[in-house]
């Protein structure tokens, strides 16, 4: 299954909208939505510091924000 | 009982001194979502909840006081030095009035902290679904104080708390599948 951890959506935008619209939004869908009970063994960072500066132990549960492809357009 | 280690669970840098920043920063401090909240929630709730999970939320809950602990620090290094008048420009005159540069539990819009944020209401998967629900509202929070915030060194920090959320709904997730999975049964299809 391949997983995203934003997800983008188009509203609708009026001629008579009052703001410059903003075309594409987004939300966020983190790994733990999709992970259902950690599997055994799961990859963990190679260093301490890794998982230290991550928060996390495992890779598969790292989600960067904001997210590498935005968060919004314009 | 508790130990405590006289360190901070990640390290918190603050480049300027940002009134304006403690004011939404206050959210996560003495808001609804915030870590306060989860704290007293997740350590009242372990008393009236199945063994299996007592221990989940006795951890996490002590570990949303070291959260509780970071946020006050950033806090307090963000105003410590800010004069009234800087106070007042970043709209925290009415603070000042009642706590100089003091941190309180309130909430950025300043309603203090109340014990209404939080629920136990003694059936299992009501309480862990609440936990579940109150670590992505966290999680978002943390994301919405990120897009306000133009301080990276600050930043880091938000967003090693922001994965901790994630890692904690993660648990509440795994925690709510053991108490409605039928393992003691012998199953037959």
């Amino acid at each position: 299954m391949h997983q995203t951890n934003t997800k983008y959506y188009y509203p609708y935008i009026s001629p008579f909208d009052p703001c410059p619209p903003i075309i594409r939004k987004s939300y966020s869908t983190p790994p733990q939505l999709y992970m259902g009970f950690q599997p055994t063994n799961l990859v963990q960072f190679n260093t301490a510091k890794e998982a230290l500066f991550c928060g996390t132990l495992w890779p598969a549960f790292h989600d960067p924000y904001p997210p590498k492809e935005g968060r919004e357009d314009n | 009982m508790w130990y405590y280690e006289k360190k901070l669970q990640y390290p918190v840098r603050v480049r300027e001194c940002n009134p304006q920043l403690a004011k939404y920063l206050i959210e996560q401090y003495g808001g609804a979502d915030g870590e306060l909240s989860a704290a007293l929630r997740y350590l009242n709730q372990r008393y009236t909840i199945p063994n299996k999970v007592v221990g989940l939320l006795n951890d996490i809950g002590t570990e949303e006081f070291a959260h509780l602990e970071m946020i006050a620090t950033m806090v307090y290094k963000l105003t410590k030095d800010a004069t009234p008048e800087q106070m007042e420009k970043a709209g925290l005159a009415p603070h000042y009035a009642n706590h100089d540069n003091a941190l309180f539990y309130h909430n950025s819009a300043g309603n203090p902290w109340t014990a209404t944020y939080i629920q136990s209401k003694g059936d299992p998967i009501a309480d862990i679904y609440e936990d579940i629900a109150a670590e992505e509202k966290a999680r978002a929070t943390y994301q919405w104080i990120i897009n306000l915030s133009d301080d990276p060194e600050l930043n880091d920090s938000l967003k090693f708390l922001r994965e901790r959320e994630i890692i904690h709904s993660q648990r509440f997730r795994e925690a709510a599948q053991m108490l409605i999975d039928e393992k003691d049964k012998k199953q037959f299809f």
